[in-house]
């Protein structure tokens, strides 16, 4: 079958690795960002800057601290994590009684000085992350050659993608943040620290971007527009699935990831635009998203 | 409130006056390429705010329209040989289709939907820039001709050509104007107010908003256009997300909604990119920081503030 469409099955296997990869970025970052959204309704435009912060961190925690991978993949989300709660405390909670349009503004200007300041300071050139000695190496699968470190990258953003699933749908913590999704005002009445949910979730999805960014270090080169672009497609990824269902959001983003990579195999110069194309196409037919609800 | 059928106000009147004769002694003074910056960004912040302040609809894709008139009208003048009025007509055309399309596709979504709609299919256009055979690459389209003005008056000269764009702006300026305040001006504002009542009063809400949508991206467009022509190049730049991001900085810190507040929040950003430019990564910080300190502590913009001092529009 492949021999019919001159296409060889390492060439496949390659790209849909690829695209399985990159669906794991988009699946992490619109989890994060459909956390977020839920609870503010804010669109966090400096999602993708805090995802370069996540994987800046973990690169001055080496260069500067000798902290290596594992930990960095602990403590550098929880860094970018306390760094969006102060955001939330001092900035975007003023803005919750306005236009959401504003949040968005706000974090579009928090964006613009995150990156501008990384690139003051490290260029644009990009610095180069190691992979972890564990993760060296790959296997031969026969049909193809498995980098060890990609494989990971998979397991550990299911892995976290699930926990976050499950934690929001079927915890007791989970349930009152779905309340809270509902009717803030009513939870608070039930004697819920709501304004504290919403601090620890804005926290909770911006580590979410920061965990992210540790993971992509060894694989993309550290350097200050990484985000920027990625941030984008991860926005199309969430008109696409709707912010309305977590599920959603995780499955949109792997799926895309995957076509994306298909694309690159059988028509290339597509590859960019395919998302946005797929974008048009949901809009035409279900605009409010797969999953979303009707607005 | 409601400024009423005589025309325009007094106060208007004066300004724009006071404006133009500002705009025709400029260029003695200052670099005539700075101050057709300034127009041309001016009326790309105008049309914007046509779209915002008085749609309601927050696009951050407008670099498309901009920049994809500029490739356009770029094109034609390079490789087509058209005198600069049409090929900055042609660029304008060009925004007016692609206005259309992604218009009528983003007004299905609101809010914050639209937003990122707009912003995506901005960079699809982006990337269609980066890889489309006519338009150079990462290189743009460069040592544009500016060409005979209806193929009569040379615009090799900065002052001819600064005076073809004052004419080409202010008078898109004026007409964006003409529409805020125009009967359709004000069903806009209707819907931006209360959508539902604009509906169950009869209005087609949605063709209102594709109309103004796409009137907004011809005039980014021809914004786009004229800048081509002035700098004699098309370029990756002003395709860029951080050129929709500008215009939304211009229009929030002039004053959304306002009709003087674009062209103030275009001169100031401009004037402050070019006495910043050695600083690199600096503009962009104080862009942010402007962007942060604006919609926190200063929403109304700088006109807007002054239009609430002296109580009357502006």
């Amino acid at each position: 079958m492949f021999d019919l469409l001159g296409i060889s099955p390492q060439v496949l296997m390659g790209q849909l690795l690829l695209g399985l990869i990159n669906g794991s970025f988009y699946a992490v970052l619109s989890l994060g960002l459909a956390v977020i959204f839920g609870l503010l309704n804010i669109i966090n435009f400096a999602h993708g800057a805090l995802y370069m912060m996540g994987a800046f961190v973990a690169w001055m925690l080496l260069s500067y601290l000798g902290v290596g991978y594992w930990w960095a993949l602990i403590l550098s989300p929880l860094i970018v994590g306390v760094f969006g709660i102060v955001l939330e405390r001092t900035m975007l909670s003023r803005l919750y009684k306005l236009d959401h349009l504003y949040g968005l503004l706000l974090t579009f200007g928090l964006a613009l000085i995150i990156q501008g300041l990384f690139r003051n300071y490290y260029g644009i050139s990009g610095l180069p992350y190691q992979i972890p000695e564990a993760l060296s190496g790959g296997q031969n699968l026969g049909f193809m050659f498995l980098p060890n470190y990609r494989a990971w990258v998979v397991a550990a953003s299911a892995v976290v993608c699930f926990g976050t699933w499950f934690m929001i749908e079927k915890t007791r913590l989970g349930a009152y943040l779905r309340a809270a999704t509902e009717n803030p005002v009513l939870v608070g009445a039930f004697g819920i620290n709501v304004p504290l949910m919403i601090m620890l979730t804005y926290g909770f999805g911006v580590a979410l971007a920061g965990f992210a960014g540790v993971l992509a270090a060894p694989i993309y080169s550290v350097n200050p527009n990484m985000g920027a672009d990625l941030i984008i497609v991860v926005f199309a990824v969430v008109v696409i699935g709707g912010m309305g269902s977590i599920m959603g959001a995780i499955l949109t983003g792997y799926v895309l990831g995957l076509v994306e990579g298909l694309t690159r195999v059988f028509y290339p110069e597509g590859s960019a635009v395919v998302i946005f194309v797929i974008m048009a196409i949901v809009l035409l037919i279900k605009p409010e998203g797969l999953f979303g609800k009707a607005a | 409130m409601m400024q009423q059928t005589t025309g325009m106000p007094r106060l208007h009147k004066v300004i724009f006056l006071v404006l133009l004769a500002f705009l025709i002694a400029l260029p003695f003074f200052v670099y005539p390429v700075f101050a057709m910056k300034v127009m041309c960004f001016a009326l790309f912040a105008a049309a914007f705010n046509l779209l915002l302040g008085f749609g309601g609809l927050l696009s951050f894709g407008h670099a498309a329209y901009f920049g994809g008139a500029s490739y356009v009208a770029a094109h034609a003048a390079k490789v087509w040989g058209l005198t600069p009025e049409l090929s900055v007509l042609a660029g304008t055309a060009a925004a007016a289709v692609l206005g259309l399309l992604i218009g009528s596709l983003a007004i299905r979504r609101q809010g914050i939907y639209f937003a990122m709609v707009t912003l995506a299919f901005a960079q699809m256009v982006y990337f269609l820039a980066l890889q489309l055979p006519f338009t150079g690459g990462e290189d743009g389209i460069q040592s544009v001709p500016r060409g005979d003005l209806f193929g009569l008056i040379s615009l090799q000269n900065n002052m001819a050509l600064y005076f073809f764009v004052l004419a080409v702006t202010f008078g898109g300026i004026l007409f964006l104007y003409r529409v805020v305040h125009s009967p359709f001006g004000q069903v806009l504002k209707a819907i931006r107010e209360n959508e539902p009542r604009a509906i169950s009063l009869g209005y087609d809400v949605n063709r209102y908003k594709l109309t103004v949508f796409v009137l907004s991206a011809t005039f980014a467009g021809m914004a786009g256009a004229m800048k081509s022509q002035v700098f004699q190049l098309a370029s990756l730049t002003d395709v860029h997300w951080g050129m929709s991001g500008e215009v939304v900085l211009m229009t929030l810190l002039g004053g959304m909604g306002t009709v003087f507040g674009p062209l103030a929040g275009a001169a100031i950003i401009v004037t402050m990119q070019n006495y910043l430019a050695t600083f690199g990564a600096w503009v962009t910080i104080i862009q942010g920081v402007i962007f942060v300190i604006g919609v926190l502590l200063f929403r109304e913009g700088i006109v807007g503030v002054i239009s609430r001092w002296i109580r009357r529009p502006l």
